[in-house]
């Protein structure tokens, strides 16, 4: 930037024999003191590197990142070129504005004064020692942290550990037509009790198509995930156990959640309470006569009744989180494994 | 009496040698007198001894809880069942785990106390803002171990009580949902998640805990005992040159006006 202020032949006829000194002549520190060459004698004069771009470059990539772990793979490796980059520029950046008393030194009405320029060498060395060690140890130190801190923590940010299995409930004529029944299962047998789930089942016939239809309500409440019960008699009587799954018909026109009293009607909208959506349902197919559930899903509101409702279908939401309205857009990124 | 003296001198001997060789070679004994042997303010009563006991039911803490670490099983299959068998099998199985069940409220109650003794008492203000943070920080962790260790028994209390925690966090913007995501390890709470939790509790939280307390208390030794708003003396000390611009004693509170 400012080597043509310099006195091109003093420079070249000094002692300056390294590449490292040749830069710090063509430095910025260096043109600025080229008025008042004996500035920089004062070795405790404390020269900071100019201005420099290279740092919020550098930051920029760190963002993408650390974004791209959580969103997508091309991110993340376009984040990490951005920053490898912008560091190297920035790291060279800070060496090659480092050094200052060669400059000063090399003009023509100085003396080249052998012991005063190897003060400054050895001072740059010390410095470049230091630095290189703090590196060193921090290359080392980021090697052994940045594994282990990733393990600990993306796992649970790349949808392992979210796997949903689907569950067959038996034959659907176990589900008597217009009534709830309620059905608690294993979701994972290998995982025991932990997978224990509830759901709230209505055979609601058949659609004008044709197709049955099913009001599969997941038992945990939309404010913050404790268990849903039915508002009514439960038929201890009828209870069936198929396969492991444990059927209990109940006659319900509404289910309360005993944390906070939120409250639903009997298609799982909410009626009062702190919830801020409807009940979370459960796809479901029918395989072989019986009934299958599959992925949750979450409901903003149910408009309709039974076979012919018109439900808003959004991804699995954690309970609390509003999936419709303005409030929506403090939550913009569905979990990994929420999205169907 | 010249016997007497002398036995005396051979029994001072005896305890001063083993000192005086470690404090020749580590200078441990003098660190020890700089942070035990401290100069305080002579109208301090026991409020200001909350701190300190604040630390010691830290240390119940970390003691009874390295001991039901031996016997307290991390998995969904096997945690209920082994605190059953601390509490009703083990000998004193029953009191280490009540200390530490009881202790965690101590512990929180205490952190409390302390920091209203210290807002109420102005000894938040310059220069000990820094160890008010750090206090905070504390405060925090401790609360976390809280969170985690209610999961640890694995009955129906605690489970749903860890859903109702986990949900909300996970209702924070933006990151909220990752947070609970990271916290069970999936979208509900399952297997990986109690020893996640068992792991927060015992090596990641008190390890914050231990290194946040010894800076605190490195700062309170450092900066020394703030003397009540009522205090007609002035407990400060002289001011080093590390203080920059501002001159005179490091001010207590009951000297801010006398000194303007």
């Amino acid at each position: 930037m400012g080597a043509g202020q310099l006195p091109a032949g003093g420079v070249r006829g000094g002692f300056l024999v390294d590449t490292g000194r040749a830069r710090a002549v063509e430095s910025r520190t260096g043109a600025r003191d080229g008025e008042n060459p004996r500035v920089n004698d004062e070795h405790d004069t404390h020269d900071l590197p100019g201005p420099s771009l290279w740092p919020i470059g550098f930051a920029i990539g760190v963002a993408c990142v650390l974004i791209g772990l959580v969103i997508s793979i091309p991110v993340l490796i376009v984040g990490a070129v951005v920053a490898l980059v912008f560091g190297f520029l920035w790291v060279r950046d800070l060496f090659v504005s480092r050094p200052v008393t060669a400059a000063a030194a090399g003009l023509p009405d100085v003396a080249p004064v052998a012991t005063e320029a190897d003060l400054g060498d050895n001072v740059d060395r010390a410095t470049f020692l230091s630095l290189a060690t703090i590196g060193v140890s921090g290359l080392i130190g980021a090697g052994v942290t940045l594994p282990a801190l990733g393990f600990g923590v993306l796992p649970s940010f790349m949808g392992e550990g979210v796997d949903t299995f689907d569950v067959d409930l038996g034959p659907i004529s176990n589900f008597p037509e217009g009534q709830y029944v309620i059905a608690t299962y294993l979701e994972s047998p290998e995982q025991g009790e932990v997978s224990r789930r509830t759901a709230f089942i209505r055979n609601n016939g058949r659609t004008d198509d044709g197709v049955p239809s099913f009001t599969t309500i997941f038992s945990r409440c939309a404010h913050l995930g404790c268990p849903v019960q039915p508002n009514g008699p439960i038929d201890e009587e009828a209870k069936k156990d198929v396969n492991g799954v444990e059927l209990r018909p109940v006659l319900a026109a509404s289910f309360g959640c005993p944390c906070h009293g939120g409250l639903y009607d009997s298609e799982g909208n909410r009626m009062a309470g702190p919830p801020v959506r409807s009940l979370d349902r459960y796809e479901f197919s029918i395989k072989d006569g019986n009934l299958v559930l599959g992925r949750l899903f979450s409901v903003g509101t149910v408009q309709g009744v039974g076979a012919s409702a018109k439900i808003m279908k959004y991804y699995k939401a954690y309970p609390g989180v509003h999936v419709d309205g303005i409030e929506r857009w403090l939550y913009p990124i569905p979990t990994p494994g929420s999205t169907s | 009496m010249a016997t007497k003296t002398s036995r005396k001198h051979s029994l001072a001997d005896a305890a001063l040698i083993p000192l005086d060789w470690t404090e020749e070679r580590s200078g441990l004994v003098g660190y020890t007198k700089w942070f035990l042997f401290r100069k305080v303010p002579h109208d301090i009563s026991w409020a200001q001894t909350l701190g300190a006991a604040s630390l010691t039911a830290f240390i119940v803490q970390a003691t009874t809880g390295v001991f039901l670490a031996m016997y307290y099983k991390p998995d969904p299959s096997n945690a209920y069942s082994s605190i059953q068998n601390i509490t009703e099998e083990l000998t004193l199985g029953w009191l280490v785990r009540g200390m530490h069940k009881w202790g965690a409220s101590v512990f929180i109650i205490l952190m409390f106390l302390h920091m209203a003794r210290v807002f109420l008492f102005g000894a938040y203000k310059y220069p000990r803002e820094l160890n008010w943070i750090l206090g905070a920080l504390i405060l925090v962790s401790g609360m976390a171990e809280g969170f985690t260790g209610y999961l640890l028994p694995w009955d129906n209390t605690a489970y749903w009580a860890t859903v109702v925690g986990i949900n909300i966090n996970a209702t924070g913007p933006f990151v909220g949902p990752f947070l609970a995501q990271f916290l069970q390890g999936g979208l509900m709470i399952g297997p990986d998640t109690l020893p996640k939790f068992y792991a927060l509790h015992m090596l990641v939280l008190p390890g914050a805990i231990m290194a946040l307390i010894g800076l605190h208390l490195y700062l309170v030794v450092r900066l020394g005992v703030t003397s009540p708003p009522w205090s007609k003396t002035a407990a400060g000390r002289e001011r080093g040159p590390e203080a920059g611009a501002r001159e005179g004693l490091i001010r207590e509170p009951a000297t801010e006006g006398d000194s303007a």
